[in-house]
This record gives C-alpha cells, sequence and structure tokens, in this order.
C-alpha cells in the first residue's frame, strides 16, 4: 500500500492536524517509510500462533457498580477556554 | 416450556407507478445500561443533574487518565443476552471509534467492532395474537455514550455538558427481518418490554434512554425471500439509516416516508445513495446529515487501554439462574394456567408490575374473573386518569377482596361495580366497607317475596300485559331491583317473578 498526496492530506484532515501544502509530500513519504517498516513483520510466519494482546499475564482490572468519582464540576471547567452556567461554551456546531 | 403457535404477519406493501415495493427494516437499538456509575469511570449516571457535575476526570478526557470496566455494566449486558436466548462470547474486546465533536472529549468513543460480547439471538415480535414477526439478532455490544450539545441556549455558541459522557450503552442490532413500519415499533416495544423485565434499562424514551436508528431499505416482492434463502444482501436494495429517533410514533412516520422517497427515486430512474438521514418531526421529513463522506470514516481498531474481556461460563450460569420469568413465557402460562384468551394475556404481561398485580388478585381464585376485573375495571379506571399500574390507589389484595365477596353470593355484581368505586376512591376493606355500609346481597328468599308481590299489587296493569308477553318479566326483576336497591340476588329475583306472574 502506498500513501499519495491525496491520502496524507485527508488523513491529517481526519486527525485535525494543519499540514502546510508545501509538507504534504513529505508526510506521505514519511508515512511510506513506515509502512515499508511494518510490512517486513508480514515475512514472519505467525500461523497458528494466538495474537498477543499484553506482555504480562493480566486479567482485565474491573471496578463494581458503585458512585466513586465526580461532583466536581468547578475543576471539569476549570480547563476550559470559555464556560458559561455549568457548560463547555464552543463555537456554534449544529448539523 | 410450551409455545403459543404463530404466523408470520404479511410484508408492508407500497403500491408504486411501476408496481408493488416491499420494505426491508432492521434496527439499531441504544439502551442505556440501568447501572449506577459509568461503564469506564465511578462517576454516576443519574439523570437530570447539574451540568457536568456527574462527571470523572476520565470521562472529560483528561491527560493520564485510564479506564475501568464497570462490571456490573458487563453483568446486566450478559443478561440481556441471555434473555435474547443470545450467544454469549466469554472474550470480547473494546475498540477505538474515531470522530471530533464537542461533546466527545476523548476524541473517540470505546465499543466492541470487531468481538461484540453479545453474539446472534433473536426476539418474538407480536402483532396480534397468532400473528408474530421472529426477528433474528445480529450482536449486541457494550459502547459509551457521548456528551450533550445544547444549540438553542446562545446564537453563536453550543453549550456542552458532558454528564452523559461514557454512561454504558448496549447496542442491540438487529438482522434486516422487519417488513413495515408498525412491526419496527412492535419491535421496539418488545425490546423495551424484555429490558424493564430484566431490569438492564429503564426503557424511558424521553429522557434517550433508548433510541432508535432504523435502516430502511426497498425492494420488489420475492426479492427478499430471495435475500433469506441465500442471506445475500444483494438481493436488497440500498439502504439508508435514520439515526437517533427516541419514539414510536416517529419511528413510523420516519419509515414511511423514507421508503416513499427512495421508490420515487428508483422510479425515476435515479439511485438510492447510502447515507445517514435525520428525521424532521416538524416537517414530516428526513434529511441527508452528514454529506462530508469522510465524516464515515472511524478508524477503529483495539483500544490499547483495555485488556480484552474475559468472563467465565460459571459467572454467565449465575446470571443464568437469576433471570426472571420473560415476557414470552408468562403469556404462555397466562394462557393454560387461567384458560384466558393470548390478548388478555399479552395486555396483562405488558409490563411486569401487571403481571405481577393480576397474579396476586389470582392466587387462589377464579383466573378468568381476575383477569376480567384487572383489564376491564381496574385498567380502565387507571387510563382513565392516566395512571400507571404502579400509581393504582386500589392494592391486589384489596380488588382480590372484592372478588371473594362476588364469589361467595355476598354481594351482586352490580353491587361489585359501586363497592369497586368506593375502595378505588376511598380505599378501606372490602368487606368491612359491606358490612358497615349494608351492601350484602339479599339472599333470603322471603325479602326478595315481599318486595316481588309489593311491585306486582303496585302495577296490576303491567302484570295483565306481563302475562300476555312473558318478555316484559324483565320489567318487574329491574323495579325489584330497584326497590332492594340493587342487592338482591338476581336469579333468585328472576325465578320468584316468574313463579308470581305464574309464566
Amino acid at each position: 500500500m502506498s500513501i499519495d498526496r491525496e491520502t496524507a492530506r485527508r488523513v491529517a484532515k481526519l486527525a485535525r492536524i494543519k499540514v502546510e501544502e508545501g509538507d504534504l509530500d513529505a508526510l506521505a513519504g514519511e508515512f511510506n517509510a513506515i509502512l515499508g517498516f511494518v510490512e517486513q513483520l508480514n515475512e514472519v510466519d505467525v500461523e497458528g500462533v494466538e495474537p498477543m494482546v499484553s506482555v504480562t499475564p493480566m486479567r482485565l482490572k474491573r471496578r463494581q457498580d458503585a458512585v466513586t468519582d465526580g461532583g466536581y464540576q468547578e475543576k471539569i471547567l476549570s480547563n476550559a477556554p470559555d464556560a458559561r452556567e455549568g457548560f463547555f461554551a464552543v463555537p456554534k456546531v449544529v448539523e | 416450556m410450551l409455545d403459543l403457535t404463530y404466523e408470520a404477519p404479511k410484508p408492508r406493501v407500497i403500491a408504486g407507478a411501476t408496481g408493488d415495493w416491499e420494505l426491508v427494516i432492521g434496527l439499531e437499538v441504544h439502551a442505556q445500561v440501568a447501572s449506577k456509575a459509568k461503564l469506564f469511570s465511578g462517576a454516576s449516571t443519574q439523570f437530570g443533574a447539574e451540568p457536568n457535575s456527574n462527571v470523572a476526570f476520565v470521562d472529560a478526557a483528561m491527560p493520564g487518565m485510564l479506564p475501568v470496566i464497570n462490571e456490573g455494566c458487563v453483568a446486566l449486558a450478559v443478561k440481556m443476552g441471555l434473555g435474547l436466548k443470545a450467544k454469549i462470547n466469554l472474550t470480547s474486546a473494546f475498540d477505538r471509534k474515531n470522530y471530533f465533536y464537542p461533546d466527545l472529549p476523548q476524541g473517540y468513543q470505546i465499543s466492541q467492532l470487531y468481538h461484540p460480547i453479545v453474539g446472534e439471538g433473536e426476539v418474538i415480535v407480536d402483532m396480534a395474537p397468532g400473528v408474530a414477526r421472529r426477528v433474528r439478532i445480529e450482536r449486541i455490544h457494550l459502547e459509551q455514550d457521548a456528551g450533550k450539545s445544547i444549540h438553542d441556549m446562545d446564537p453563536h455558541m453550543s453549550f456542552v455538558d458532558l454528564n452523559r459522557t461514557g454512561v454504558a450503552l448496549m447496542e442491540i442490532v438487529s438482522r434486516p427481518d422487519i417488513r413495515g413500519p408498525e412491526e419496527a415499533a412492535a419491535y421496539v416495544v418488545k425490546l423495551r418490554q424484555i429490558l424493564r423485565y430484566l431490569g438492564t434499562c429503564d426503557g424511558n424514551m424521553q429522557n434517550g434512554n433508548l433510541r432508535a436508528d432504523v435502516n430502511v431499505s426497498v425492494c420488489r416482492p420475492g426479492d427478499y425471500e430471495k435475500y433469506q434463502a441465500t442471506q445475500d444482501f444483494s438481493h436488497l436494495g440500498t439502504r439508508c439509516e435514520i439515526k437517533n429517533m427516541n419514539s414510536m410514533r416517529f419511528i413510523q412516520q420516519a419509515i414511511e416516508y423514507e421508503a416513499r422517497r427512495q421508490i420515487a427515486l428508483l422510479e425515476d430512474g435515479k439511485s438510492v445513495i447510502q447515507e445517514t438521514r435525520l428525521y424532521d418531526p416538524d416537517k414530516g421529513e428526513t434529511r441527508s446529515m452528514r454529506s462530508k463522506e469522510e465524516a464515515h470514516d472511524y478508524r477503529y481498531f483495539p483500544c490499547p487501554d483495555l485488556l480484552p474481556l474475559e468472563i467465565e461460563q460459571a459467572w454467565v450460569d449465575e446470571i443464568a439462574a437469576s433471570l426472571p420469568e420473560l415476557p414470552d413465557a408468562k403469556k404462555v402460562r397466562f394462557v393454560t394456567d387461567f384458560g384466558m384468551t393470548e390478548y388478555d394475556a399479552s395486555v396483562l404481561t405488558a409490563d411486569v408490575e401487571s403481571a405481577a398485580y393480576f397474579e396476586e388478585v389470582a392466587r387462589g381464585r377464579d383466573g378468568k374473573a381476575a383477569a376480567n376485573w384487572v383489564i376491564n375495571e381496574l385498567f380502565g379506571r387507571l387510563k382513565k386518569e392516566g395512571h400507571e399500574i404502579g400509581e393504582s390507589p386500589m392494592t391486589a389484595r384489596q380488588l382480590g377482596g372484592i372478588l371473594d365477596l362476588i364469589a361467595s353470593d355476598a354481594i351482586s355484581g352490580k353491587i361489585a361495580k359501586e363497592l369497586f368505586e368506593i375502595v378505588y376512591t376511598e380505599g378501606g376493606d372490602p368487606a368491612a366497607i359491606v358490612e358497615a355500609r349494608g351492601m350484602t346481597q339479599v339472599t333470603d328468599t322471603g325479602a326478595i317475596e315481599a318486595a316481588v308481590d309489593e311491585v306486582i299489587a303496585a302495577n296490576p296493569a303491567q302484570v295483565e300485559k306481563a302475562k300476555a308477553n312473558p318478555k316484559l318479566a324483565g320489567w318487574f326483576v329491574g323495579q325489584v331491583m330497584k326497590a332492594t336497591g340493587g342487592k338482591a340476588n338476581p336469579a333468585a329475583v328472576n325465578q320468584i317473578v316468574a313463579a308470581r306472574l305464574g309464566l
């Protein structure tokens, strides 16, 4: 798979990262280098090998269903550029 | 379990200019899991709290915060799966669905795309006695809800409340087995009934705790059968998804509109574009929601913060053992044990509270009479005042008391209705009320005879008429009932009137 300029533009847009027009080709090149590196892994024969999801034999940690957190509106809003009446206030987004 | 036999309903057919069309519908229902805390944080799920107060740092996606799964939510999802006779996957896993929106601070929703916790199951959707649709369930997965954006508080700003962010949802995905707008609504009703029986979701649609995305396509008669035979979707038309509906009425209206829109396009030689649409109830139409195609590129990948969710069969068995009797089984039992009609059984099993109320009334009494009184008198009276069964001023014990008085011939049917009204409005013990107010049925033949004689003596002209036309005896019975304040045993009155008139 090869990443062209348009794909690089699209990926950047999806990630909400601003990339200057002049930097797109370089970015596409970097993507291709990474993909090429990862593709080498395909040479390893993994037939019949269970995918490993963790390096430690751990069980997913669980909680009981109990309210143990929350109740600090002012802390949640303390980093907000704009907050009104307990809400985050953001530039209008409506479909 | 005994099964009631049923046949499938006829699919909805819409006549177009170029021939008939049929509808094919599948639903994705999002049900809020009835847990106290969120799926991955310890913040409360309580509805209606101050904005942004039920929010933990995990929910607000503060750097370095990690999700820890709520075992209670997992248990409820398993319970729902068992309720839909579905396969429970002992290993499931969480994935990230990436998109940007102000009410999604993580920038992704944690969901289960590749390995859902619940696999294939089924729902029997009742349409009428003896008519039901079997709808296959494809999967149920656990996922996080997003926050809430409010757009109408300020002309230039949107306001965001994260209280809902991270609340656990079960997404229940059906196969495209639903064939009309009414069936779609009935399917949601049935799911809600099962959710409530199981206590896995409160089913409150107004609060948004139960929402449906509806996939609609149209095809020619015969095409759907080809799909069913092969499971090959190419026999079906292109579908559109109508998002986020929280009313049975809107679901039906939206499907109706959308089907007609698609038919018009196709008959015009155009094609249906697969897209997400929104239903506007004010205009009664659906409209395209996301014009940008890339909005659909969610770049799913396994969530690196969460190990796979592994549960033990023994734990699943424990949950299975705790399942209550479900609506279908209860209905069958009511029909077989109490000899009532399937219709009555459906009414009584519509919700757990009604069924429990009825069973308490019927215990040790005549089931048919109990069903009659609960459905016709009590439900009728409650409906008149817009009350739910849980708000009934009359307890099952009180209604049972009235039934006992009828069964022992202590009161007549007519008096029973008066007594019902008194107990409903004033409360109290039915037997004590009958005693205190002298409502006991007169079965003393002497007293009835005296009353009959009195009426006959006072109306000689009517007596002559009745002798000529025996049907008029009823008039005397009425007069006697009136004279005794409705307390005379009607059978005894009939008999004595007939004897005295020489009929």
